[in-house]
């Protein structure tokens, strides 16, 4: 196994830096820590936050992304979530939806099942996954300057783009949205799509 | 590139009204696939999912040769579940189309559909079942019925050609009109048993 540098960000400053200026942004996050980070960076009706469905965050993120094709699509999930649905990669990559962003807090640990480690702990790189499965913009963040330069890139660049950054295992409070899936949904379209549209 | 967030329902009726041949008049000569893919333009379906399939190969065609319908390959089938959940969140319209195989690799993210209240049309070719020769095909094709059922979903079954578009079309109203999962399996005594020839 080849060293590596160990992470040093924090997971909530990390979300609160690339939501800070969201604009428009449609955002999916995966389930766990990334769900509680982003409901951290402050709730917003266009939040559809995952509690279940492991795997799915960046499919989720591929749909809203071709139905919404002028919108920014933000998908924050983590390493373990990501790891579970690595095919998606590929299928991301062929479809090549430029306003699609998937950021990977990537502590190397499943965090919600007592801090196991994944595969990233041993070497896996995420980043270059998404690069070999045809990503045009990938990057692995690891330093405070690096993400003042990424967090406007994620809004911003052409994608899809892949954007692992290193965070820390560091204990920190939950801070827990809404959770009843029908309400997330009804939420999310009303405001997006308009009432009418959204209970047709 | 669709148009973003507009209307699907009215999507749906404007192809109707353009296009009235394609929707209707063509079904008595077409093939089943030929008549399932106007089914879901006037269901106004737009992002198609699918592993590829001989079952579903010229639906999946006429799908990739839709402008209007966005078609998406797949690696797995709980890729296309989870992408139908962003679809719906987004406004559009999604189907997947699937082996009686790939309806196992669906089963824990089905959960979030059911959690969610998305409309997820399903349409799986069976595999497993009449005249089948690969016995490795039988334990999941034989379980598909219950697995559906076991996570919420409606099924409807087809056995003739004749039968198939009706039910599809059924199938769709049900589901994106109640938020539910609507499976339809489709026979392989239908589609045609795999010949294995040496």
């Amino acid at each position: 196994v080849k060293a590596q540098k160990d992470p040093t960000l924090d997971r909530r400053a990390v979300a609160a830096e690339i939501l800070k200026d969201r604009g428009d942004a449609l955002v999916v996050t995966g389930l766990g820590a990334p769900t509680w980070d982003t409901a951290a960076a402050g709730d917003h009706a266009l939040n559809f936050y995952t509690w279940g469905g492991m795997g799915g965050a960046a499919m989720i993120g591929l749909g809203l992304a071709l139905a919404q094709p002028k919108r920014r699509v933000i998908v924050i999930t983590g390493d373990g979530e990501m790891l579970m649905g690595l095919g998606s990669l590929a299928t991301i990559g062929v479809q090549q939806s430029r306003n699609l962003a998937l950021v990977v807090m990537d502590n190397e640990h499943y965090g919600e099942t007592g801090m196991q480690e994944t595969h990233t702990r041993h070497g896996v790189h995420l980043a270059g996954m998404a690069k070999a499965a045809g990503f045009p913009v990938t990057t692995t963040v690891y330093t405070r300057s690096e993400l003042r330069e990424w967090a406007p890139r994620i809004r911003n660049d052409e994608g899809p783009l892949f954007a692992t950054i290193k965070v820390t295992t560091d204990e920190i409070p939950l801070v827990l949205p809404r959770r009843d899936g029908t309400a997330l949904k009804h939420r999310f379209r009303e405001a997006l799509l308009g009432a009418e549209e959204a209970y047709r | 590139m669709r148009k973003a967030a507009t209307n699907v329902a009215s999507r749906g009726e404007a192809r109707r009204k353009a296009e009235p041949a394609a929707a209707s008049a063509s079904s008595a000569a077409a093939s089943w696939p030929d008549r399932l893919h106007a089914v879901l333009r006037e269901t106004g379906i737009n992002q198609v999912a699918y592993v590829p399939d001989a079952g579903h190969a010229r639906l999946i065609a006429l799908a990739r040769a839709d402008r209007d319908m966005r078609a998406v390959a797949l690696t797995s089938e709980e890729e296309g579940v989870a992408l139908a959940v962003g679809a719906c969140l987004g406004g559009d319209r999604c189907v997947l189309l699937t082996q009686s195989s790939g309806v196992g690799n669906c089963i824990n993210m089905l959960g979030m559909v059911v959690e969610c209240r998305v409309p997820l049309l399903m349409l799986v070719t069976m595999r497993g079942e009449w005249g089948e020769f690969n016995p490795w095909q039988l334990p999941m094709a034989q379980a598909t019925e219950s697995v559906l059922v076991a996570m919420g979903a409606i099924v409807h079954r087809t056995d003739e050609a004749d039968d198939i578009v009706q039910t599809v079309s059924a199938a769709a109203r049900l589901a994106f009109n109640t938020s539910r999962i609507v499976a339809v399996l489709i026979s392989q005594r239908v589609i045609g048993t795999k010949e294995f020839k040496k």
